[in-house]
């Protein structure tokens, strides 16, 4: 057995190398395309595709076996799964735009029949006195274990022929996500864009069957875009991320899992995916709950500053220790309660600023009631310079007297 | 009912003569437009010619298929017949002179992009495939944010905006479009006065360079003062026309029914009289 550490360096032969970069290149393209599918919303189409392969699986190596004796070869199997995904899909689209269903039950209705008729199947093949048949439990959980030289080499290429494709659109994936009219408006066909970007979806649940297995596929087009979307506000740097995660993920998890014996490869790389999920969700700057912690804090900590110096304004005492301490911490306040000069002045530009903000929320409550910080910048940071104008002419030269 | 029917006739008799013709040049012409949502008729038959280089208000009750007029029109939703076409041809191979402005909740705003990334969509349908847009795409679309006054937003996350700056930077994708028609569903919903100020002034700019823009509109007061010209619906065509002409009492009367007090349709009667 090669040590992990050889496996990383992909010094552990030839085969478990590319089994380990066919992996990574997998994870790259559904993260990738996992993205698009997250912003539209359709995750969980993923998981009617990736339960209607099994009877297609089973399907060809029937065929395939009885008539041509090739039921084991991986491209048989691949090419049968892709068609009764396929099916299976345009089932669950058929539902959607045919009848009042919901998305949801079409494909929860979809994912259990397929599998139903594919866990049969699997049975009817045990029955078969064929040689080979072992190969197709693999499919469920995924396992990297006999994988051959070709077979990674498959994986591999396709995944990049996934993620070349959707380079090749991701412009107009970004559009049919955000704003599906506006597409259609400006001469895109919404209908073949999302039959697109649903096809690379099936491809790569149909190359990762091999490796992933068909019950955890759906992790790796959902784990990495989720985990991406942490850590980024803009749409490209969430697909690099995505797939970069994805990558990372899948080649672990494969190197973890050929290290040692009867190590379920899917089940690996879903954990050591779901490891990156944690970490994103937590600590990223962007969007993570720590950061989010902070910033509330900071925003605690904006309410008693304005609350403060407003107090300061209309001459009212500050009771709050919490309040005093900020005060004095930012030299408004001398540590017996007198105030400074400056805080004096900026009591009278926060008394100003707050005056403004009232009379925008009296003049404008709708508008008023979606801004995110009203009253807690200055309102000039916060409002376009055409708004503010037009209330500092109605409020006026009017200043606000303060600690005279 | 029957008094709306024989109205429908003379509207037909009237104008057949010049409709002929008129539609031809038209910058956006519809006919015959009836859309229905699961066999319950929403559009009847509505028929439209839009003048050249007009601001045109589309007036009518809560749910009386304004917007699904324009996407209906525009093909984004189903119809059951009708035809539109802009300067005479068929709207689906004019869609690059046509910029469409959907109503601000259509979409998600929690998406990952910035003010300036949204303007960017705005240009994509000019750049070909596999090519991300560069440098001069991002000074373009920052000229745009700027004539709606929201440069200094460009690179916020657009869910970090109000829904007046939203509108705006739809209004900036609109006009990155650089089209000959506009289609805007509801731009003032939700928006403050200076944002609505804003809009209509640069819709105004547009106007006075040959743009024709059609604007769903709710606010019956502001209609005298924004439209020049407008077009009456509640599931049928009511009336069209010069704003002086087809925004009468009796109009409002046939679009909205007993919704409107009639003290409420003479006050804006009266102001449509002192506009002229």
């Amino acid at each position: 057995m090669p040590s992990l550490v050889d496996i990383l360096f992909l010094s552990a032969g030839y085969n478990t190398a590319l089994v380990c970069i066919g992996a990574a290149l997998l994870g790259a393209a559904s993260g990738a395309v996992g993205v698009f599918v997250l912003l539209r919303k359709r995750t969980l189409v993923s998981d009617a595709i990736s339960h209607s392969t099994l009877p297609g699986v089973a399907l060809a190596f029937i065929v395939g076996e009885l008539f041509f004796g090739v039921g084991r070869s991986l491209p048989v199997l691949l090419v049968g799964a892709a068609l009764s995904a396929g099916i299976g899909v345009l089932a669950v689209d058929w539902i959607r735009s045919h009848t009042r269903l919901t998305e949801d039950t079409a494909i929860g209705t979809v994912l259990s029949t397929f599998f139903a008729l594919g866990m049969v199947l699997l049975t009817v093949i045990q029955s078969m006195s064929v040689a080979g048949r072992a190969g197709l439990e693999g499919f469920l959980l995924g396992a990297t274990s006999g994988m051959t030289y070709s077979e990674a080499m498959i994986i591999a290429i396709a995944a990049v022929v996934v993620g070349f494709a959707l380079l090749l659109r991701i412009k107009e994936f970004t559009i049919l996500c955000f704003d599906e009219g506006f597409a259609a408006a400006s001469g895109y066909n919404v209908t073949m864009l999302d039959r697109t970007l649903l096809l690379l979806l099936l491809a790569v649940v149909v190359i990762g069957l091999k490796t992933v297995g068909l019950v955890l596929i759906i992790a790796l087009a959902i784990i990495p875009p989720v985990a991406a979307r942490f850590w980024s506000e803009r749409v490209p740097v969430v697909v690099a991320l995505s797939a970069a995660i994805g990558a990372v993920g899948s080649y672990l998890g494969a190197a973890i899992s050929a290290s040692a014996p009867d190590m379920p490869t899917g089940g690996i790389i879903v954990l050591v995916l779901f490891s990156f999920f944690v970490v994103s969700l937590i600590g990223s700057p962007v969007r993570g709950l720590l950061a989010a912690y902070l910033r509330h804090r900071r925003f605690q900590g904006q309410v008693h500053m304005r609350q403060g110096l407003l107090s300061i304004a209309h001459d009212e005492p500050i009771l709050e220790p919490v309040t005093r301490k900020l005060l004095v911490k930012a030299r408004f306040m001398e540590g017996d309660g007198r105030v400074t000069p400056t805080g004096y002045a900026q009591a009278r530009v926060i008394a100003r600023d707050q005056a403004l903000w009232n009379l925008y929320k009296q003049e404008e409550p709708d508008e008023a009631a979606t801004v995110q910080e009203w009253s807690l910048k200055l309102i000039q940071e916060v409002l376009p310079p055409d708004t503010v104008k037009s209330l500092e002419n109605k409020l006026g030269a009017r200043v606000i007297p303060v600690g005279v | 009912m029957a008094a709306q029917d024989n109205y429908n006739l003379q509207q037909n008799e009237g104008g057949s003569v010049q409709a002929e013709t008129a539609w031809k040049d038209s910058p956006f012409h519809v006919s015959g437009l009836t859309v229905a949502y699961h066999h319950k008729p929403v559009l009847w038959n509505v028929t439209y010619t839009a003048p050249k280089g007009e601001l045109i208000g589309i007036i009518g009750p809560n749910g009386a298929g304004k917007s699904t007029f324009l996407k209906a029109a525009l093909g984004l939703i189903p119809k059951l017949s009708g035809e539109t076409t802009v300067f005479g041809k068929p709207v689906r191979k004019m869609m690059d002179k046509v910029a469409y402005v959907p109503q601000r909740n259509a979409v998600d705003w929690d998406f990952p992009a910035t003010a300036v990334d949204v303007v960017m969509m705005g240009l994509y349908a000019k750049v070909g495939w596999f090519r991300w847009l560069g440098r001069r795409q991002r000074q373009e679309a920052l000229k745009s944010l700027e004539a709606v006054g929201m440069t200094a937003f460009a690179d916020r996350q657009i869910g970090q905006l109000s829904g007046g700056q939203q509108q705006r930077v739809f209004l900036a994708r609109a006009l990155a479009q650089d089209a000959d028609v506009y289609l805007m569903d509801e731009p003032f919903a939700g928006v403050d006065a200076a944002t609505e100020k804003a809009i209509i002034e640069v819709l105004r700019t547009l106007v006075k360079r040959g743009k024709t823009i059609l604007v769903v509109h709710h606010d019956l007061e502001s209609v005298t003062q924004y439209y020049s010209h407008v077009l009456l619906i509640n599931g049928q065509h009511i009336a069209s026309g010069p704003t002086a002409e087809a925004f009468t009492a009796e109009n409002l009367q046939k679009a909205y029914g007993g919704r409107l007090a009639s003290t409420q349709l003479e006050g804006l009667q009266s102001s449509a009289k002192e506009q002229e």
